[in-house]
């Protein structure tokens, strides 16, 4: 689990730059988000007479600021569910975050590592919360910008092969967010298994796209993102979104 | 002639599917459908602590496609064991699990509740066997409070927090269990009370407090149904699903 979750981050570093503020003793950035620094580690290793308190260092996850206004993405997703969505959602998937790394923290630095393991759930949850944010507002754009329209290069041609056409793939990443039962998210990603094959696929709750899978489009199919405008008729919601999409975060993940 | 026990199967079956797909073809031919049970109470009964918006679109759209899906992989699923095509009854199953406990949970939800001060609503004198008995466990009414809304708040995701009565212990013992998405509670438990989770059950009133709605939901529990059920057994608790045939 610690390697899938490393390998998301590094395909997501760019993203979590954004997010992170890094205490100043803090070794590395990418050390910084999901696991204990090394600093802390070799203190483990050294363990008798280290004051655990005083050998912490982590980088603490911050709020990524958005690139657009709360109402910019209107009339498609209104300005109070974008409002809501990232001051106070994705504030508590960061704050829950930071809140099991620091348990993890000090469970490591006790040695308590079966503490340690049973805060792994809370870390999935609030870590694939932040991240899948994270990911999501930069996919998207104001439909006066960058938003909307279909991708033309690499990508492009990638979709068409893909799933047939570009309107194809629109219908079939609708179908997989209708057929979500519960909430989730699907996402358009990039399978390294298969020789960076696009793959379209589901993930419940906040659970991070991890492993072989490098995400670059995601789609949030929990209720709050779409209820406060669209109320049960998520399947408008789930058309409206392709207005907003910006392809060049998407191609730019695609080709990284 | 389809009744409750064969949507049981059904449900069942996505757990040990070959043994229900022996020999009940034929119940299963007449294929009856479920309906949106009526509410005991109006859209706007539960307010202030659930507004009448909320209560109309959970109840006239989302329990409504609930049982439209439902009945949808029912008539595909009866389908396909009429023609013995197990991969399709296999297909069907997560839809049926699906719909068929959002038809059932919200059944016995809508059930659960009623309208605040009255005297459906008044815990010590509407459920004295089940208030001893959870006094029993958790020493007092406010410690399983906090057990329960603790367990609610602790969801991640959709789901559903249940007091259920568990069916093996003697007397009834009591315990808190959630379920994720529309998940019913399948094992022998009988389910005492149910409470929402999904966002759509509180966000226009509530938008991201949801300790908010679960802290006034206790406004709006009915102890009157939770008594009953408490002192029945499953079959009780599940009779009214029957008659919604």
């Amino acid at each position: 689990m610690e390697r899938d979750i490393s390998d998301s981050r590094n395909q997501s570093a760019n993203s979590l730059t954004l997010s992170l503020s890094l205490d100043k003793q803090a070794v590395t950035m990418s050390a910084s988000l999901f696991r204990a620094t090394p600093v802390a580690r070799s203190a483990l290793r050294a363990a008798s007479a280290v004051k655990p308190a005083a050998t912490f260092v982590r980088g603490k996850a911050t709020l990524p600021d958005l690139q657009y206004d709360y109402g910019a993405l209107e009339p498609y997703i209104s300005s109070k569910i974008m409002e809501l969505h990232h001051s106070k959602h994705h504030q508590t998937y960061v704050n829950g975050l930071n809140s099991a790394l620091t348990t993890i923290a000090e469970a490591e630095s006790k040695g308590d590592f079966t503490k340690a393991a049973s805060v792994a759930p809370l870390l999935n949850f609030h870590g694939g919360g932040h991240l899948n944010h994270t990911l999501f507002w930069e996919n998207l754009a104001p439909a006066s910008r960058e938003g909307g329209g279909s991708p033309d290069g690499a990508l492009g041609k990638a979709i068409t092969t893909e799933f047939g056409s570009f309107e194809s793939f629109v219908k079939q990443m609708n179908a997989a967010l209708a057929g979500i039962q519960g909430s989730g998210w699907a996402w358009l990603a990039k399978d390294k298994a298969a020789n960076g094959k696009l793959a379209l696929i589901t993930r419940a709750n906040q659970d991070p796209v991890t492993g072989n899978y490098v995400p670059l489009l995601g789609i949030d199919a929990w209720e709050h993102a779409y209820y406060l405008q669209y109320e049960n008729r998520k399947a408008e919601y789930f058309e409206a979104i392709w207005n907003v999409i910006n392809w060049k975060t998407v191609a730019k993940r695609f080709e990284a | 002639m389809v009744n409750l026990g064969s949507i049981w199967q059904n449900l069942l079956a996505s757990q040990a599917p070959l043994q229900s797909m022996t020999g009940n073809a034929t119940t299963m031919a007449g294929l009856a459908t479920y309906s949106l049970p009526q509410l005991p109470y109006a859209y706007n009964a539960l307010e202030p602590y659930i507004s009448a918006q909320i209560m109309e679109l959970h109840h006239s759209k989302h329990h409504q496609t609930y049982v439209t899906n439902l009945n949808n992989a029912l008539k595909v699923h009866v389908a396909a064991i009429a023609s013995s095509d197990i991969p399709a009854q296999i297909a069907q199953q997560p839809a049926i699990k699906f719909n068929g406990g959002g038809h059932i949970n919200h059944s016995l939800f809508w059930k659960n509740l009623a309208p605040a001060e009255t005297p459906e609503t008044n815990y010590s004198k509407a459920a004295p066997s089940l208030a001893a008995e959870i006094e029993k466990t958790w020493g007092s009414f406010d410690e399983f409070k906090k057990a329960f809304s603790a367990a609610l708040l602790g969801i991640q995701g959709s789901g559903w927090g249940w007091l259920v009565k568990e069916s093996t212990a003697e007397k009834g013992r009591l315990r808190i269990i959630t379920t994720k998405d529309q998940d019913p509670v399948v094992g022998g438990e009988v389910p005492v009370f149910g409470v929402d989770m999904w966002e759509h059950a509180y966000y226009l009133q509530y938008l991201n407090g949801k300790a908010a709605y679960v802290e006034n939901i206790w406004k709006v529990i009915n102890w009157k149904t939770a008594e009953e059920r408490f002192q029945g057994s499953r079959e009780d608790a599940f009779a009214d699903l029957k008659a919604l045939l």
